[in-house]
């Protein structure tokens, strides 16, 4: 059974569809990038991605020149490591499944390794501050935490780059990990990231994307669960301005019973060609009784000649599940509702701003991370002050 | 002493390529404590002088003038004119998605009084409001106009020509698609506003059911985008037996 909703809406009249659940990727997933062909832009997880703006990452051109500066700083018990691709912990949690990605694994020289032993309660999050400072860029990065661990991990992205990156997550049975990734990126920057967490056995893996800058983002969160009882929450805020190019691709692979997933990705887009992309799949496989799903994608888009495609697309191989079901909805703030906050005499910047902040707030609450609610309403604030002044 | 006064206001509109007069020379002074009908047909315009008053980017004047206190309206943005006094009621508030009432009224209150209100005294305000036009307090946390039923959106525009206390307010069509019980609520609210004295009213409807809840000082009736002929109440009763038929007639031929 596939519920392939059509859904999402453009600016300019446009309408997406729902794509076919066989045409979810174009090759089977590998550690190799000789076996994905050089995308042309029409498969289906390219055709929202205007290929040109990837300086090369996807046809292997794009030679590793750039520099990065990482900073990690942990707290006490929790080690940071560099090793080589021969590490076991490195690919545990899944291939690469598009080219780019591929590409990323194998041009990496060595890979980031934050490991979080088990039985650890972290009061302080671990941070990690990725900037970058010019060139390109293949990065390895894996974050391990051991069973009935709890840990919050922030990962901030800032400056120029042109990077393609694969990041995983291997959360232990019963650990419980926040992880926030801030793409912070100067607006020339291009990051191109496969996302994915593999979590054990009632464990909790809460998971914050805030895309801001860039030139071209475009990331692949997916959830893929090792044992029973797991939960993922996937939570994401993106600002599409004027010319960038911000894509997030989500996919959940249910294929263990009794785990559950919640998905609530919300953006807000301004300027002239701001494109947002939205893809949630979900697949429910047969074996995979008893989960409970759900994901929301909102759109609001602020002025004319911005564009947002939006597409949920569940799979569902059982009846025997909790519950599955998604919504994506994309609206505008229009001359109506300015005209009505203005008539109540407010200006028509606190207008927006109240607007845009009361579609975030909501989001921003439900992530329950106070210190970074804060930061992140700051942060939309500084947005909304760059557009607006 | 807040007085509004139109002058041979002329207003155009776009409309399927073409421009369209709406309004054709409205001449109306509206002073505080005094509450003017304005009835008339569909299409007579009434919206039109409302939503001009306000400063709807949609119409745009051609001529005439409007003042407050002296002061040239039509030069002020739409935030400009709510903050000197100007209030409207409208028929159809939009939704505002993700803005709970209770943000959008503190919010309103901050720009038009200069100041946040204080918080202690702000909630009071608040709650008492709402409990004068048998609103539950749950209300405040949905988000403005969605999902509402006709009768809540109205509450919720006179809630806040309660709480914002403007000079002029401009009710459009406040009756429409009200039940009794809802008309009465609503209209307690409004005169409940009305015996503060402070505030001159503009009640446009269709309907002379209003007034026996409302009662005006001066009745106009208008008709092909003017006022053809103002009185007292009176007129009101007129209106209701006769109809506009005569007026509709009257502005066909012109």
């Amino acid at each position: 059974m596939a519920d392939n909703t059509p859904a999402g809406s453009t600016t300019d009249g446009a309408i997406t569809v729902g794509q076919p659940a066989d045409a979810r990727v174009s090759a089977a997933p590998s550690y190799d990038v000789a076996d994905f062909p050089v995308p042309h832009g029409r498969e289906e997880e390219w055709r929202f991605t205007p290929l040109e703006r990837l300086r090369g990452l996807h046809d292997g051109t794009a030679e590793a020149t750039g520099g990065l500066r990482v900073e990690v700083t942990a707290p006490d018990g929790v080690t940071v490591q560099t090793v080589d691709r021969t590490d076991p912990r490195v690919g545990r949690a899944g291939k690469p499944v598009d080219r780019v990605a591929a590409q990323a694994y194998s041009s990496f020289e060595k890979a980031s390794v934050v490991s979080i032993p088990k039985e650890a309660i972290l009061t302080e999050p671990v941070r990690i501050a990725v900037h970058g400072e010019g060139g390109t860029v293949y990065g390895h990065q894996v974050v391990e935490i051991g069973a009935f661990a709890e840990a919050v991990v922030v990962i901030e992205h800032t400056g120029d780059t042109t990077m393609a990156a694969n990041v995983e997550y291997l959360v232990g049975d019963g650990a419980k990990l926040t992880v926030v990734s801030v793409q912070d990126w100067d607006d020339t920057a291009v990051h191109a990231a496969q996302h994915t967490a593999l979590i054990g056995r009632d464990a909790t893996f809460k998971s914050v994307v805030v895309t801001l800058g860039g030139d071209l983002v475009r990331l692949h969160p997916r959830v893929v669960y090792g044992a029973p009882g797991g939960e993922a929450e996937l939570y994401g805020l993106y600002f599409t301005d004027e010319g960038q190019h911000q894509e997030h691709r989500l996919f959940i692979d249910h294929d263990t019973p009794h785990c559950r997933s919640n998905v609530a990705y919300k953006g807000a887009l301004q300027g002239q060609d701001a494109h947002a992309v939205w893809i949630g799949d979900v697949l429910i496989r047969a074996a995979a009784e008893g989960t409970d799903t759900y994901e929301l994608n909102r759109n609001l888009v602020l002025t004319d000649g911005a564009r947002v495609d939006s597409v949920p697309n569940l799979e569902i191989e059982t009846g025997e599940i909790v519950g599955a079901g998604h919504a994506s909805a994309t609206g505008r703030f229009d001359d109506e509702q300015l005209f009505y906050l203005q008539s109540r005499g407010m200006r028509a910047d606190d207008a927006r701003r109240l607007v845009v902040r009361g579609f975030f707030g909501e989001l921003v609450q439900q992530i329950g991370l106070a210190d970074l609610e804060e930061r992140l309403m700051a942060k939309i604030d500084a947005e909304l002050e760059a557009s607006v002044g | 002493m807040a007085t509004l006064e139109i002058n041979d206001l002329h207003v155009t509109v776009e409309a399927d390529n073409a421009t369209k007069e709406i309004l054709r020379g409205v001449d109306l002074t509206v002073k505080q404590g005094e509450t003017h009908a304005i009835m008339g047909p569909n299409g007579s315009g009434k919206s039109t002088l409302a939503y001009s008053l306000a400063g709807h980017p949609k119409y745009t004047v051609t001529g005439g003038t409007v003042t407050l206190d002296g002061e040239d309206v039509l030069a002020m943005t739409v935030d400009e004119r709510a903050r000197a006094g100007l209030f409207l009621a409208m028929q159809y508030p939009v939704e505002v998605p993700g803005v709970s009432v209770s943000n959008f009224l503190r919010t309103s209150a901050t720009a038009i009084r200069g100041e946040a209100p204080k918080l202690r005294t702000w909630v009071k305000e608040v709650r008492e409001a709402m409990e004068r036009l048998s609103m539950d307090p749950a209300f405040a946390e949905r988000n403005v106009n969605e999902g509402f039923s006709g009768g809540e959106k109205k509450r919720h525009e006179i809630l806040q020509l309660e709480l914002l206390k403007p000079h002029i307010a401009i009710l459009d069509e406040t009756d429409s698609g009200l039940d009794v019980d809802a008309l009465r609520v609503v209209s307690e609210g409004v005169n409940r506003v009305r015996e503060g004295g402070d505030v001159g009213t503009l009640l446009i409807t269709h309907y002379t059911r209003i007034l026996r809840y409302i009662k005006p000082d001066f009745v106009h009736v208008f008709a092909a985008g003017r006022i053809a002929e103002s009185g007292g109440a009176e007129l009101a009763d007129k209106l209701e037996e006769e109809g506009y038929e005569s007026y509709v007639k009257g502005g066909a031929s012109a």
